[in-house]
């Protein structure tokens, strides 16, 4: 009953990570700790046909990403070929780079939707999270104009220690910039945040108070602004189903065109992934082995394979699994049933005041 | 707020219908959502373009269907309340 399906299940969404260029050092970033450089992105026809292929795939929405996508000189060119595919198109940006005459090209073009992240409520504590100065300055700049344009604007703000105790300030700061929706992104330990965990974590009570801060905050705005969060990671008795299931509903081309199944899959020893330039994005969602590798549930051990919330959460995150137990097939230890659940919450009272360790 | 049968109702820029044969037909878009639009829903969504009355989306489903006006009327009115309420419609 549970095997693999005949046919997978045809996405919805498809994450283009443009480029992993980015003038913004984050310390959480989502990228690889290996960076991909510039000599190895794909062009603008290669994406152009990858947004063709997405579309008959099944997906919908194109998430235009990098690091910053603003970084690549034909992302209006980019943009469009991803509008005239089909595809809804999100751009995420840190609003470095993108000028205001580069904006009304991106909304002729057709962009529908632009999110935008904040690293804090205050432009000195922002810059010093984003390792460089000037960037909060920039990002009213950026979100005045995608209002102006009429188009939807998100913000996200990524939350950990040094900013969790502002949520109502950032809450404040998007419904200031005119956005619809805000998105209070805890930080999710990979990667280089991965790296930086001791300096991000919070303290629960930090946590504590987000969460009811958030509450509030919903009621006070509701029809004013959409509040998104989710609880984070360390501090949660369930797991998320990380990306809405492995091969399931989305996928990501990198800068140089292979096809991972969610951003941090290479961190995963022994997948293989496939890559635009040699195969078809079809023949990669349904065949390739890094996306055949944990789709569906036949690769689960117990406590996944016998519980009930198999298939709403897939056992949580193969990464997060890997990252922790060193076992990419073992239940997230963020669930109170895994046999290393303690793992998380000892992990989470490993802080450390230190320097960040910048991305670079 | 609610429809009423003058509005002029349109999709907001940044929620678009769309027709993908992979995903089974007919499907509105909107930041980080996707809706499915079966039957019906994107026959409604489709008139929804800021020119025609409610009034006049009903006569011309009423038409195009052959079915009586005043239930396309509730169908029609229940509908675009629910998409004004999810910020997917403009009046």
């Amino acid at each position: 009953m549970d095997a693999t399906p005949q046919r997978a299940p045809r996405p919805l969404g498809l994450l283009a990570e443009l480029t992993h260029r980015c003038p913004l050092g984050c310390p959480y970033c989502s990228n690889p700790l290996a960076l991909e450089p510039r000599a190895g992105e794909l062009d603008t026809a290669t994406w152009a046909r990858v947004f063709d292929e997405a579309a008959a795939l099944g997906v919908l929405q194109v998430h235009l990403s990098g690091g910053e996508p603003g970084a690549r000189r034909d992302l209006v060119e980019i943009t469009q070929a991803a509008h005239d595919a089909g595809l809804y198109t999100n751009l995420i940006t840190s609003a470095v780079g993108i000028t205001t005459e580069t904006f009304a090209k991106l909304s002729d073009a057709g962009l529908d939707h632009v999110q935008i992240s904040i690293q804090d409520s205050a432009a000195d504590s922002a810059d010093h999270i984003a390792g460089y100065r000037g960037a909060y300055a920039r990002k009213e700049a950026l979100a005045r104009e995608v209002t102006r344009h009429g188009i939807p604007l998100t913000i996200n703000a990524v939350m950990h220690r040094a900013n969790i105790d502002h949520v109502d300030a950032m809450v404040a700061l998007a419904l200031a910039l005119g956005a619809k929706r805000v998105e209070i992104a805890h930080v999710q330990y990979y990667g280089w945040a991965l790296k930086n965990r001791a300096q991000l974590m919070p303290t629960r009570a930090q946590v504590e108070r987000a969460v009811s801060a958030v509450e509030a905050l919903r009621r006070q705005h509701h029809g004013r602004i959409v509040i998104d969060a989710v609880v984070p990671d360390y501090y949660a008795r369930f797991p998320k189903a990380c990306v809405g299931g492995w091969g399931r509903r989305s996928l990501n081309v990198t800068p140089s065109g292979k096809v991972l199944p969610c951003h941090a899959a290479e961190s995963i020893p022994g997948l293989t992934f496939w890559n635009v330039r040699a195969h078809a994005l079809a023949d990669i969602w349904d065949n390739s082995p890094a996306f055949l590798a944990f789709r569906g549930t036949d690769w689960m051990q117990e406590p996944c394979r016998s519980c009930p919330k198999a298939k709403e959460d897939f056992g949580g995150c193969r990464c997060q699994a890997f990252a922790l137990t060193g076992d990419a097939r073992a239940t997230d230890p963020v669930c109170h049933l895994s046999p290393h659940h303690a793992l998380v919450g000892a992990l989470a009272e490993q802080r450390a005041e230190m320097a960040y360790e910048y991305r670079r | 707020m609610s429809v009423s049968p003058d509005a002029k109702p349109r999709l907001p820029r940044g929620v678009r219908l769309t027709h993908n044969e992979a995903q089974g037909g007919w499907v509105v878009l909107a930041p980080e959502r996707v809706f499915k639009a079966e039957g019906p829903a994107s026959e409604i969504v489709k008139r929804c373009t800021g020119e025609a009355t409610v009034n006049e989306i009903v006569d011309d489903l009423a038409k195009t269907f052959n079915a009586p006006r005043e239930r396309i009327m509730t169908d029609v009115t229940a509908m675009l309340n629910g998409l004004l309420e999810k910020k997917l419609l403009e009046i």
